[in-house]
């Protein structure tokens, strides 16, 4: 809401400046987004008058001119169009600066003297209407100073309301607040009603009442709409950024702005016998003012005669119907449409106005009838004719009711942390329009018609917070919970789970949840995606079932910036879609390029593998329940190598990947290097069993080292296992310390050496004992797996 | 004995001339081994007279004595010459860098968010989370904001289906802890957001974190002091100034817009506060009755405050980045300034 101050002063006239009362009405909820002069800086340019204007005898375009000041003439060459003999203009005589420091001289133009220049709106920074020169009022005084004439001395205001303050989007609602917390009167404007000079009225049709209980209409005839706006109201428009179009569109806009009622004007001989508010039939055509063409829902609400729609009610009227240049009788119609009834509306068209902006925050509803006086006596003011009498339609029953509302003493003092004085309150209760009246508990009030956001006690406790001031309100230490807390030793935080990637020399990013369609089906294939409706850009188009798409995108990001390894981790939710609805997980992921450590004299070169990758899992595993509990099972999954990816398992449960980028996966995305990849449920990492202390042994531990060759498709964890299965209860330890395969072996075999500790808690263990053991052991790798002992 | 003297003085001088350790221990067999020189003269004192034995004996014990101290020391001199030789031989430069991995960074934005759990959690807050694609009722309705309330147009909803969105903000989770917690309620909300907007100040994605305390006689003095207090902590700025400015959402009564003294200039003007000193943080208010019935909770007995905060914003002040989009682009450059 851009609202001129001199405008807002008219109304309410408190003591102080410019920059303290912005300053209150920003502290006040009303926030001023900016104060701009309403022109630009200048001086020297009065009301000119031309006098005589004749052809520049040496170029086409310009003319020569005499021009006024009202004491002398000035001989001044003009290249403006609309130049003529007795317009008057602003004219910056020499010596003037206009605006950008721009110092007016003696001119020589096509070797003919100008003395000065005459101004279009543009050259004063008063618009960017740069067609042809500003004309002013035959009326405007020539000679004098221009900023005096137009008032220009002002600034506008710019309020940017939140949508409750519905009863401030005109100059009486800001000045009403103002008042209030100024504690100033405003200033008195009556509108007087006009005389009514003939009797022609048109039936007025509520059809659905609960979207417009309150209907009213005039009709005014034998108007001139070719007569031009005064400069005055103009200006008030131009200073709220609205332009003037014709008097009739003018005088509606004006209204609007000074007292909050949105208003439509109708060419009569396009109405045909009634006026009916009605409800839009479904797939209902209708051409707006402004050429859209519409087809209709059935919760549009329509103003129509008896034959067709005439206007989007509260939104736009339709371009059948409006005014044009040659009206001669006009249909003024001011409502008053339920919020309900119009919210949504326009935004469902791609439509927004300053009517559906208003109806849709609430206007208020017992201001029809002087916002139709006002109107109609300034139309008769600008362009003649009669006025007919106001017809009203109105369905009380639908009308909004004015809530009676009891403020409390006591909660008052316990919301606020302090007691106001009761006076004050009064006080402050009485200028904000609310009838109040003191009873014993506190005040009973009864909120007024254009304030739609007062109908509970918090409403009026906030109203008086506010006029009162938030920060003269009292502050309290933050306190604390009184108990203590426990602590969740079996849920690790996903700090831990962080810092140990950190320590991995995994670097946290934070990617978008939504991804590339391209991307997240060429890394979880088996998915189908959720989709937004309205995604920001369709490379953004899907939710990520998996965080791959992010963190392998933030890679090929920082590849192409000349970074050669990189390892990036991140935590977030993925969304899986399943039958049962959608699967919101927290997940940890992590996708690691290039070598191994970073380059330096003191590191390897080699470059990162699948083993890299596994390690830091099983470190991030070992945080919690130990990478022991978890399997990895050779399982393909269509994102990755299918020679080089597993499936992590947890009870059989599967809970995460590992692997490699599938090559193709890996081109199709642009990267060039390959990229290996994990991902896992964070709550998987996060468990963690309480550890249990178990005795020492002091008996000594018996070491056998065992060597074998096996098929390369034997894999370790079948071998571990049937080791484990073979070797007794007492087997302490089991690692693999040697992998080989090439030279020396059948190359369809691989070696591996294991190294087996056992220890007894009780005693020792004798030879026989460990060689039954051994013995079973061989036994059963050379059966179930095809072992071949090593000499 | 004539000779005790010279044999004296050479053996002290084939001690002091050696030059190594194998060398001394030679010396060391010439002089006092078992047939060692000063040994044999030991031997021959059965050649003198009882008088003179004593005597001559001490003479040369005292001489062995003599030859064996020089001995000692010079080995532990030499002992110590070869062991700096050797450490000589393995120093290192130890200017060079060291071997190993590189460690990462936490993404600044995680940086804040935990130390803001921090600050809540000492003082006996809890950190909850919630689901990110919502229900119309957890993210609108619950929050007093119905189908066509104009405070939905403020939102730029991503939607799934007319009922399924991304959250807007976190106060769905506030709404979930309500409906299945009684008071007293105290918790935090730290989350990503989403709105349908994106330039140089917006992007899709952005963290909010969001305060809830619900208990009986919750004031707004209390929302003032702990929003105050947070904020002072957070920019470890002991006297930050806090402003509250009256404003508007769907869900607190009262509502006001959270201005803190700008942190770069400390209130004196800079283009970052567009000289105005100050700087819009967040919004807060009183939880609105209409929030507390739709969850259940007896708005006459608890009353309650909740506030929100944008952590990117939060971050670019704290560490002055200017630039917003930078944080989801992930470029290691300027993630390895927050290490």
């Amino acid at each position: 809401m851009k609202i001129s101050e001199s405008w807002l002063r008219e109304w309410v006239n408190p003591t102080m400046d410019t920059d303290t009362l912005v300053a209150q009405l920003t502290m006040a909820g009303l926030e001023v987004d900016g104060v701009e002069p309403v022109a630009g800086q200048f001086t020297g340019v009065v009301v000119g008058e031309v006098v005589s204007c004749e052809q520049h005898p040496n170029a086409d375009k310009l003319r020569l001119c005499q021009v006024s000041d009202g004491s002398e003439q000035f001989q001044v060459v003009c290249g403006a169009p609309n130049v003529r003999t007795g317009l008057k203009i602003p004219f910056a005589k020499v010596g003037a600066v206009l605006p950008g420091d721009f110092k007016i001289k003696k001119a020589k133009l096509r070797q003919v003297e100008s003395f000065g220049m005459l101004c279009s709106e543009k050259e004063l920074g008063l618009s960017e209407a740069n067609e042809g020169l500003m004309e002013l009022a035959a009326s405007a005084p020539v000679g004098s100073d221009i900023r005096e004439y137009l008032n220009l001395n002002d600034v506008t205001i710019e309020v940017d309301l939140t949508p409750n303050r519905a009863d401030c989007l005109s100059v009486k609602g800001i000045a009403q607040d103002v008042g209030v917390l100024t504690r100033t009167d405003l200033t008195p404007a009556g509108i007087p009603t006009v005389t009514v000079e003939h009797q022609d009225t048109l039936p007025i049709h509520l059809d659905a009442p609960e979207a417009c209980p309150r209907f009213l209409g005039r009709i005014i005839k034998g108007i001139d709409l070719n007569r031009s706006t005064p400069l005055w109201m103009v200006e008030r428009l131009r200073r709220s950024g609205i332009r003037a179009i014709s008097p009739a569109v003018d005088v509606t806009n004006y209204v609007m702005l000074e007292l909050g009622q949105p208003m439509h004007a109708y060419d009569l001989r396009t109405l045909h016998s009634a006026v009916r508010v009605r409800m839009a039939q479904s797939g209902e055509k209708l051409r707006l003012l402004d050429g859209t063409e519409l087809e209709l829902t059935d919760n549009s609400l329509l103003i129509a005669d008896e034959e067709k729609a005439l206007g989007l009610a509260g939104i736009m009227g339709g371009e059948h119907s409006g005014v044009s240049d040659d009206t001669q009788d006009i249909y003024l119609e001011v409502a008053y449409f339920q919020p309900e009834a119009i919210a949504g509306r326009a935004r469902s068209y791609g439509l927004h106005t300053d009517a559906s902006h208003r109806f849709e925050r609430g206007v208020d509803f017992e201001l029809q009838n002087s916002a139709m006086e006002r109107a109609t006596a300034l139309l008769l003011e600008i362009c003649g004719g009669s006025a007919g009498p106001i017809s009203e339609a109105v369905s009380e029953s639908h009308l909004p009711k004015r809530h009676h509302i009891v403020l409390r003493k006591e909660r008052l003092a316990m919301m606020l942390g302090m007691k106001l004085d009761d006076q004050e309150v009064l006080d402050i209760l009485t200028r904000l329009g609310l009838k109040a009246e003191t009873i014993e508990t506190g005040w009973q009030v009864k909120a007024p018609s254009y304030r739609f956001d007062i109908a509970i006690e918090a409403d009026l406790i906030e109203e008086v917070a506010r006029v009162h001031g938030y920060n003269n309100l009292p502050t309290r230490s933050a306190l604390g919970a009184a108990a203590l807390k426990r602590s969740h030793e079996q849920n690790l935080s996903v700090r831990n789970v962080r810092q140990r990637l950190l320590s991995e020399g995994y670097q946290e990013a934070i990617t978008y949840s939504f991804v590339d369609p391209k991307h997240q089906s060429l890394l979880d294939p088996g998915v189908e995606a959720l989709a937004l409706l309205n995604p920001i850009s369709s490379d953004l188009g899907v939710m990520r079932s998996n965080l791959w798409p992010g963190l392998v995108n933030a890679i090929a990001h920082n590849l192409n910036r000349q970074q050669t390894s990189v390892a990036l981790f991140e935590t977030g939710l993925s969304f899986v879609p399943h039958s049962g609805g959608l699967k919101q997980e927290a997940m940890v992921a992590g996708a690691i390029t290039g070598t191994r450590t970073p380059i330096s004299w003191a590191n390897t070169k080699d470059k990162v593998d699948f083993f890299d990758v596994k390690g830091t899992v099983e470190r991030l595993l070992d945080l919690g329940l130990g990478s022991q509990a978890f399997e990895y099972k050779p399982e393909k999954h269509a994102a990755l190598h299918p020679g080089q990816s597993a499936q992590i398992r947890l009870n059989n449960e599967p809970v995460g990947w590992i692997g490699l980028i599938h090559p193709q996966a890996q081109k199709a995305m642009g990267i060039k290097q390959p990229i290996y990849v994990f991902e896992l449920q964070l709550q998987a990492v996060l468990k963690q069993a309480l550890p249990h202390y178990q005795g020492l042994s002091k008996y000594p531990e018996v070491q056998r080292d065992l060597a074998f060759t096996v098929k390369k498709g034997v894999n370790a964890a079948n071998i571990t296992s049937l080791i484990r299965s073979k070797a007794g209860e007492y087997l302490l330890d089991l690692r693999i310390f040697d992998l080989y395969q090439g030279e020396g072996i059948d190359p369809q075999r691989k070696s591996i050496a294991l190294g087996l500790t056992w220890q007894h808690p009780s005693r020792t263990l004798n030879d026989e004992e460990i060689n039954s053991w051994m013995t079973a052991i061989i036994d059963s790798l050379e059966q179930e797996v095809g072992a071949q002992l090593r000499g | 004995m004539d000779n005790l003297q010279a044999l004296l003085e050479a053996a002290l001088a084939a001690v002091s001339g050696a030059e190594e350790l194998q060398q001394l221990d030679q010396v060391r067999v010439q002089y006092l081994g078992k047939k060692g020189e000063l040994t044999s003269l030991l031997k021959n004192l059965g050649h003198l007279s009882p008088e003179e034995r004593p005597k001559a004996g001490a003479l040369i014990n005292e001489a062995k004595t003599q030859v064996a101290d020089a001995i000692q020391t010079k080995k532990a001199a030499l002992e110590t010459a070869a062991l700096e030789k050797k450490l000589s031989e393995s120093s290192v430069d130890v200017t060079m860098p060291g071997r190993g991995q590189a460690t990462g960074g936490l993404h600044p934005i995680t940086r804040s968010l935990e130390r803001i759990e921090d600050i809540f959690k000492s003082a006996g807050y809890d950190v909850a989370e919630g689901p990110e694609v919502e229900d119309d009722f957890h993210n609108f309705e619950a929050l007093n904001i119905p189908g066509h309330h104009p405070a939905r147009a403020m939102h730029d909803t991503f939607y799934f289906d007319p009922t399924t969105l991304l959250r807007t903000h976190t106060s769905p989770v506030q709404v979930r802890v309500m409906e299945n917690q009684k008071p007293p309620i105290r918790i935090i909300c730290p989350g990503r957001v989403y709105r349908c907007d994106s330039d140089l100040t917006h992007t899709p994605m952005f963290h909010q974190v969001e305060g809830l305390v619900v208990d009986e006689g919750i004031s707004m003095a209390d929302l003032k002091g702990t929003v105050a207090e947070f904020l002072q902590g957070f920019y470890e700025v002991e006297d930050l100034q806090v402003r509250f400015r009256p404003s508007y959402f769907p869900f607190t009564e009262p509502s006001a817009e959270i201005d803190m003294q700008c942190v770069i200039c400390l209130g004196d003007g800079c283009r970052v506060c567009k000289q105005s000193g100050w700087l819009e943080i967040g919004g807060c208010g009183m939880v609105h009755p209409n929030v507390f019935q739709a969850v259940g909770i007896d708005s006459e007995k608890y009353t309650g405050f909740a506030f929100g905060m944008g952590v990117e914003r939060m971050t670019m002040l704290r560490y002055g980045v200017n630039d917003l989009r930078i944080f989801f682009e992930n470029d290691l450059k300027f993630l390895r300034q927050f290490h």
